[in-house]
């Protein structure tokens, strides 16, 4: 049987109404001992019968070609059981969502550190000596390095607004700013390397592979070495963190696979942690120009918000810096420039909130200069400005509570306290100042199946290729269907990230839990269809809670019901009308306080709010550490993160986790979470809204705010080092 | 990683005897490990000292410290002699690295730890010290983490080290036991200059191991401050350190002994700028004076200009914490 919802009109609240009381709660992940014991097996750890072991090899020119492999030495090395490169092989990843291969042929070189050839031997340690001591032959051709200098610049015409008459506007304003912000790449660094085992079963390719969105990949990887997808199954049970540089199929997991078919053994490839960075994807820098416009009771009349961004020549994606833009504050007149710099770096892709993690680093932070040029509290200006339709198209906006969260965060976190003067509270040599920015993230709804079975001893078990790269699938599939079948949430199985189950949103964008979660209520919908009929009831009078089923004056437990079989339902939601009629997003305020050292301008975050609604919350534990996770990487991307790419062959300079500065421990404080009860209607069948990449959005701009607050120090160019403050500080 | 022979040395004469004959010394691992792994070092054999017995902390009859090469950094910062005496240097060693790290580095690895220059450790970029005459990436690249003091036009490479800062403010040495015996010298007589030849980084001759660091006994009456400043709040290399040694007499600075992490070559000490301060009334222009000796040939390689000023804020604020001095209004 199948149950299927295109979202086309607000959906009723059924999860209001069911009894089993299990969705929301902070539950513990179900798979959560399996991972700190060690038995939750990642890609690298599987250890197959005869597998031999790949390490890729580097490209060490900026541009050009590939001349010769010059691989006779390597090949007659111990234990070396082939050198492999050739024309699938993969330059860079896939972008998100692509379902084909991306750009391919090793011997062209597009940038330093492109994967070009895969050496492989019977150990691990062979395979990486000899990986080190091939020297393939190059010739170089100019480059572009610098995205301020690049002699391609491409000004797509859909990627450009202008609306009304932003230069009148500013010239009328009562206050106004125009300032230059920019952001430096990011990388996703997740814990666990991209790591791929590749084992061939006669015809069909076997990938044990970490990856987020499952039905895409399999297509791409089967695209890219030239097999039909029916010949793929990829297998993600469990996956270390993606933040986006799991999105598409990468070059490890495609010189895995053509290896394992030339060599007839399974073959298992893992990125060194240098490779992750230069070999999968970064987040491009960005230089934005915002020019802000009041009117005198602090509504903004202009909002002009440019943005030059970079990717490799050829690519697709480019970093939507205005996403929240577009619809989170009036002005009427509106102009949006957007210019992408072709240039032979490490590609540029979706990293964690792609869009808002830097485009509201310089949105907010120029709304709080805004703020004080036109002398009003930042929180004031930013509720004077919420739409009432959205600026740009007009359209009514789904649930939205970005006023809620403001002044709920400002009550939880004294702002009413803050002087508007910056430089006012000094602790010894520390300088002390509080910020706030808004939050905001658009909704996506995206299409996605799962199949659940109520079984006859009355467990079910859910069964989809969605992913869980540690944000918690596993546990708000379990409460979803556990909620819906009126059952303990231990009686509910979940399997996940395998192509032969029906295929799922996968984990990107924010949209996994909303999106397989719906399929999933969409198949324990139709269970609970049968299971009425079987009772003699209405569905609507259908009670199901702890194994027992109460409708039509009768009282049933489930296993009696399920005597005469287990029923089998597939959901699948679809997206709809509802994704253009309504501007849906999640919201949310950051508050944050730091200490600026006088001395030597470091910077420690003292303590850290965020306030958010994303309708309803499916496990308040798990959509906390999305929300926490988010934050960090706010202070991250505020304070210290940056990839520093070499001025003269772009290369990226610090590739290692020491020099590449995610926050620490003790760059944290305890992080406060709150979250503001929501339905939202048009979103979902289960009200929900995505939660992953919301603590992200203005994290950072938040911190920004608070070191102006403290010292009276602007750094328009993130990451605020201890440098960038001094060179504004006074001794 | 190249394959390698390995042998556990049994006692210091074996030790010796390997390092001379070309071995690479290894002990805690935790710098030599990596760089084996990325082929920035490859050595063909491998002189495991580790089971030596080198792993006392104990006073000398003079009334200094003799702390074993072997003494892993969080037994020598957790030491109690050390917390009460000498407290800059536990403060050091609990200022670098990590937890783990600590665990495993050694008194004599941490003296003997490589640079942290991107350029050395990428193998397909040109670095003198990695490869001797193939050309300094990093004079013309990006250099944050680079030195402004002592560097050379061949090396602008830092010792990333924060343990040596404290222990050159200490004025320690290093016991070395080579073929012809024993033989004691500073920090500054251990470490060299780049110079032409930056991939010589110490005096040490073929055979000779570093057994054991020597501090003179405590300093009487001084203040003892490490002071680091980093791009995060752990587990970052220093961008400058000061390791300070200050005794006052009355109103007047009596003694100064001052060490910078962050801006050399080596761990760096200046006799000039101590003597600049020594029998002086401490004042916001005395330190002014001190950090423009300090600073006199500073030289910024572009990204890493800002440690000029970095540096002389630090020492100042050092200096005023050590002497207690006010700040100027």
């Amino acid at each position: 049987m199948n149950k299927h919802l295109k979202m086309d009109a607000p959906q009723k609240r059924v999860l209001d109404e069911t009894a089993q009381g299990t969705l929301g709660r902070p539950l513990d992940r179900p798979e959560g001992p399996l991972k700190v014991s060690g038995r939750a097996a990642y890609s690298a750890e599987y250890q197959l019968p005869n597998m031999a072991t790949g390490v890729l090899v580097r490209a060490t020119i900026t541009h050009g070609r590939m001349t010769s492999l010059n691989d006779e030495a390597v090949r007659g090395m111990p234990g070396i059981l082939g050198v492999f490169t050739g024309e699938r092989f993969l330059r860079n990843p896939a972008q998100g969502g692509a379902g084909k291969a991306p750009v391919q042929g090793a011997s062209e070189v597009a940038y330093l550190g492109q994967p070009v050839a895969l050496v492989v031997a019977e150990t691990f340690e062979q395979a990486r000596h000899a990986a080190q001591q091939l020297r393939p032959t190059f010739a170089g051709e100019p480059a572009d390095t610098h995205p301020e200098h690049a002699a391609q610049v491409d000004r797509p015409d859909k990627k450009q607004l202008d609306q009304g008459d932003v230069d009148g506007a500013m010239q009328a304003a009562a206050a106004s700013v125009d300032v230059v912000y920019t952001t430096p790449p990011h990388s996703s660094a997740p814990m666990e390397p991209h790591a791929s085992v590749a084992e061939w079963q006669g015809d069909r390719l076997i990938l044990r592979g970490s990856y987020q969105m499952l039905k895409y990949n399999k297509k791409e990887l089967a695209d890219a070495i030239g097999v039909a997808p029916e010949n793929v199954r990829i297998l993600s049970p469990y996956v270390g963190g993606g933040f986006g540089s799991k999105l598409g199929i990468a070059p490890e997991a495609v010189s895995a696979a053509l290896a394992a078919r030339e060599l007839g053994r399974p073959v298992r490839v893992v990125m060194s942690r240098q490779q992750v960075f230069e070999g999968t994807m970064r987040r491009s820098e960005t230089r934005q120009r915002l020019r802000l416009a009041v009117d005198a009771d602090g509504v903004l009349t202009a909002l002009e918000h440019d943005a030059r961004v970079s990717n490799l020549p050829g690519e697709s994606f480019s970093e939507p810096v205005q996403q929240a833009t577009h619809f989170l504050y009036r002005g009427e007149n509106r102009r949006h420039e957007n210019e992408i710099a072709r240039v032979h770096r490490t590609c540029a892709g979706s990293v964690r909130a792609p869009g808002e993690a830097v485009g509201m680093l310089a949105l907010e932070a120029a709304m709080d200069e805004l703020a004080e040029a036109a002398g009003i509290d930042p929180i004031e200006l930013r509720k004077r400005n919420i739409p009432d339709t959205h600026p740009e198209n007009g359209i009514p906006y789904s649930a939205r509570s970005l006023a809620e969260c403001l002044d709920e965060g400002a009550r939880r976190f004294g702002w009413g306290q803050r002087d508007l003067r910056p430089g006012q509270r000094r602790e010894g040599e520390w300088l002390i100042g509080i910020g706030v920015a808004a939050a905001a993230r658009p909704n996506i709804l995206s299409d996605s199946r799962a199949r659940v079975t109520l079984r006859e001893d009355a467990t079910a078990l859910v069964e989809t290729d969605m992913t869980d790269i540690g944000t918690g699938t596993y546990s708000v599939l379990s409460q979803l269907a556990a909620e819906m079948l009126g059952l303990p949430v231990e009686s509910v199985e979940v399997r996940l990230g395998d192509t032969d189950l029906p295929p799922a949103a996968g984990s990107g964008g924010s949209w996994g839990a909303s999106s397989s979660g719906s399929s999933v209520f969409l198949a324990c919908r139709g269970i609970r269809e049968t299971l009425a009929r079987r009772i003699g009831c209405g569905a609507e009078a259908l009670t199901l809670q702890d194994g027992v089923a109460t409708g039509g004056n009768r009282r049933e437990t489930l296993r009696d019901l399920l005597a005469e079989g287990s029923i089998e339902v597939e959901g699948h939601i679809e997206p709809g009308e509802t994704a253009k009629e309504v501007s849906q997003a999640s919201y949310g305020a950051h508050f944050v306080e730091v200490a600026v050292s006088a001395v030597t301008g470091e910077v420690r975050v003292r303590r850290m709010l965020g306030v958010f609604a994303a309708g309803r919350i499916l496990n308040e534990k798990t959509a906390r550490s999305q929300c926490h996770g988010g934050m960090i990487w706010g202070i991250g991307s505020a304070l210290t993160e940056e990839i520093a790419h070499d001025p003269r062959d772009g290369h990226i300079v610090n590739r290692d986790l020491a020099e590449y500065h995610i926050p620490v421990n003790m760059d944290v404080p305890d992080l406060d979470v709150t979250f503001l009860e929501e339905r939202d209607d048009h979103a979902s069948p289960i009200q929900s809204k995505g939660i992953g990449e919301l603590g992200i959005s203005g994290a950072g701009a938040a911190v920004i705010n608070a070191i102006y607050n403290a010292c009276g120090v602007r750094v328009r160019d993130y990451p605020a080092t201890p440098d960038k403050i001094i060179a504004q500080l006074a001794e | 990683m190249r394959p390698f022979d390995y042998m556990r040395a049994e006692d210091l004469q074996a030790a010796t005897e390997a390092k001379g004959n070309g071995a690479t010394v290894i002990a805690g691992g935790t710098n030599l490990l990596d760089l084996m792994k990325l082929e920035v070092m490859a050595p063909e054999r491998l002189v495991d000292i580790t089971r030596l017995d080198l792993h006392n902390t104990e006073r000398t009859s003079g009334g200094g410290l003799r702390i074993g090469a072997l003494v892993t950094n969080s037994d020598l910062a957790a030491n109690p002699d050390v917390r009460r005496n000498w407290p800059v240097l536990s403060r050091a060693l609990l200022a670098g690295a990590t937890g783990q790290l600590r665990n495993k580095a050694t008194t004599g690895g941490n003296l003997l730890q490589r640079t942290r220059c991107y350029y050395f450790y990428d193998t397909a970029m040109p670095c003198n010290k990695r490869e001797p005459g193939s050309g300094c990436h990093a004079r013309t690249g990006f250099n944050r983490i680079h030195a402004i003091l002592g560097a050379s036009d061949k090396c602008i490479a830092t010792h990333p080290s924060d343990m040596a800062v404290a222990m050159r403010a200490l004025d320690a040495e290093v016991e070395v036991q080579g073929s012809g015996g024993t033989r004691r010298m500073g920090l500054d007589a251990l470490y060299r200059l780049p110079g032409d030849t930056p991939h010589i980084e110490t005096s040490l001759a073929e055979g000779e191991i570093i057994t054991a660091v020597i501090l003179p006994p405590p300093p009487t009456a001084a203040t003892q401050v490490y002071r680091k400043v980093r791009d995060r709040s752990s587990y970052a290399f220093a961008l400058v350190s000061v390791a300070a040694v200050v005794a006052m007499d009355g109103a007047r600075i009596r003694e100064a002994r001052l060490a910078f992490g962050g801006l050399g070559p080596m761990p760096w000490r200046d006799g000039e700028v101590e003597r600049a301060l020594e029998g002086q009334e401490p004042s916001d222009a005395l330190f002014d004076c001190a950090s423009d000796i300090l600073l006199r040939d500073a030289q910024g390689q572009g990204s890493n200009d800002f440690k000029i000023p970095l540096a002389r804020r630090t020492l100042k604020a050092v200096l005023r914490e050590v002497t207690r001095t006010e700040a100027p209004a």
